[in-house]
């Protein structure tokens, strides 16, 4: 397979609002590419379309080399995402969700692998907890959890830091790029945090108003708007400052 | 890409086992929460409680009531059984709603019929936890039992079960589709049909012009079947037959019903936002 996800001409439109307006990219097997964009830019959208959630207006989506409009349960038990702003039970233990989630994948040993993810990501303390009593940080650590029950192939990720206090932001980073470098794990990603995303992906795409309005690594985009570092980039872009008017 | 990838192939399980996962979340909640095992159980012991105090009473006053003891208390249960079916439909399908929950769940390989059949095994569940302990109390307090209907009890069960089934598929459709503004529907919507669906009094007390709109609920067919059986000692089967072929109308409407919301969920972009 030589294409982890391959979207052509994505449309997406709410009404009269135009969520995603024809965005085209694709993501190799085994990397990491970073959605950014300002709030409404269509990340959120866009990672929706590739998750099944929501059907597109129009535009092919394969993931794996499926078309997630058709096929999508063909997909759906080989990737996983996880997201600040998709809770999960409150009433229920960690354990719980985690059993939950398990059983939902048909994972053949589930105790063990619930285990394992508990060491890995150092909440095998907090199982027995219910998770609306976590931090939030310790509830990114669960979902990131949940998020890995199935060594996923593909990780989708809705701004996985948010807030998060810089060292626990820093630990679920080095946490998603061990577990890449490990399983071979293709990784999507919406962010803010311009810093992870020069520090994790080897693709950038930048959205406006549901346009890709740049794409490329890091290094590229930063050299496409004349700046020092992506997040000077970016505001150029938000801004709609033209390379050569920037201050 | 690495060989790590190249091993991998998860099917996602089977179905029974996905529907097993749902249910098994909301029994952990069960579990975990004795406040509302009280009230499964305490909304129909309460009714029966004092639906039965009015059987003992009416027993004095009315020929028609005397004939068979407890055959308000009969209607009572079995409303319950309608009742409860129909609420723990919505109310499960509620509890995804509230712990927004809906988004997490269908990323995963859960279909949307597997989570209707997670829902009506819940609503089982939650309606024998409910209705059994009131009608043993019966048996204890007014000395009446329900299982004295015998094997008919076992087609009005089904048939009211089903039919509400039908009715909270519909409900949580409606909350799909508008959201927790609909949430006051679980509770209210089928009181609608109590007064027409003959739960006290035989349909011919209706008005003629209503009585063709009662027939056209599953429900009265039991309700009438339940009254020839206690005051005839008659078994009609035909009416749980015509209520058994109605029910089938139903309960496809109902399944057809919520899968069309939630194609116009995923459509729409609800499935990220229902909750809010």
């Amino acid at each position: 397979m030589t294409t982890a996800i391959r979207v052509e001409h994505l449309c997406k439109n709410f009404g009269a609002v135009v969520a995603v307006d024809d965005v085209s990219f694709t993501v190799a097997p085994g990397t990491t590419t970073a959605l950014l964009g300002a709030n409404g830019a269509g990340k959120t959208t866009t990672i929706a379309i590739l998750l099944g959630l929501l059907v597109p207006s129009s535009g092919a989506v394969e993931v794996l080399g499926e078309d997630m409009v058709r096929h999508r349960y063909r997909v759906l038990p080989r990737i996983n995402f996880s997201s600040p702003y998709v809770d999960l039970p409150r009433r229920l233990t960690v354990r719980e969700i985690l059993t939950l989630f398990a059983r939902l994948y048909g994972l053949a040993d589930r105790r063990r692998r619930i285990a394992e993810v508990a060491a890995s990501l150092r909440i095998d303390d907090q199982l027995k907890r219910p998770f609306g009593h976590l931090s939030a940080g310790q509830k990114a650590r669960v979902s990131l959890a949940k998020a890995l029950l199935n060594k996923p192939e593909i990780l989708f990720l809705d701004e996985p830091t948010a807030s998060l206090d810089p060292d626990s932001a820093d630990w679920t980073r080095t946490m998603i790029a061990k577990e890449q470098r490990d399983t071979g794990m293709t990784v999507l990603l919406a962010s803010h945090n311009m810093a992870e995303v020069e520090r994790l992906a080897a693709q950038v795409l930048i959205l406006d108003r549901g346009r890709i309005v740049a794409k490329g690594t890091p290094a590229e985009v930063i050299a496409q708007r004349g700046r020092a570092n992506l997040e000077e980039a970016f505001i150029d872009i938000a801004r709609d400052v033209a390379p050569e008017a920037r201050i | 890409m690495s060989t790590a990838t190249a091993t991998r192939a998860p099917t996602g399980g089977s179905p029974l086992g996905r529907i097993a996962a749902v249910m098994l979340r909301h029994l952990y909640i069960l579990r975990t929460s004795w406040p509302r095992i009280i009230e499964l159980a305490y909304w129909p012991v309460m009714q029966m409680i004092l639906w039965g105090f009015i059987n003992q009473f009416l027993m004095t006053k009315s020929s028609w009531v005397a004939q068979a003891a407890g055959i308000l208390i009969a209607a009572v249960l079995l409303w319950d059984v309608l009742f409860r079916g129909q609420l723990g439909v919505s109310v499960s399908f509620l509890e995804e709603i509230w712990s927004r929950n809906l988004a997490a769940l269908f990323v995963t390989p859960l279909r949307p019929t597997e989570l209707v059949a997670a829902l009506l095994g819940m609503s089982l569940v939650r309606t024998l936890i409910g209705v059994v302990p009131a009608a043993l109390l019966a048996i204890v307090l007014y000395e009446y039992s329900i299982f004295t209907l015998g094997l008919p009890l076992v087609a009005f069960f089904a048939n009211l079960m089903v039919m509400g089934w039908s009715m909270g598929l519909v409900i949580a459709s409606l909350i799909l589709r508008f959201g927790l503004g609909a949430e006051s529907l679980a509770w209210m919507a089928i009181f609608a049909i109590a007064p027409i669906t003959g739960i006290w009094y035989p349909i011919a007390t209706l008005p003629a012009w209503l009585q063709p709109l009662a027939w056209l609920l599953p429900s009265t067919y039991v309700f009438e079947g339940m009254r020839a059986v206690m005051l005839e000692s008659r078994v009609d089967w035909m009416m749980m037959v015509s209520a058994a072929a109605l029910n089938v109308v139903y309960i496809a409407a109902g399944l057809g019903i919520f899968l069309w919301m939630f194609a116009r969920a995923r459509r729409d972009g609800l499935l990220l936002r229902i909750g809010e």
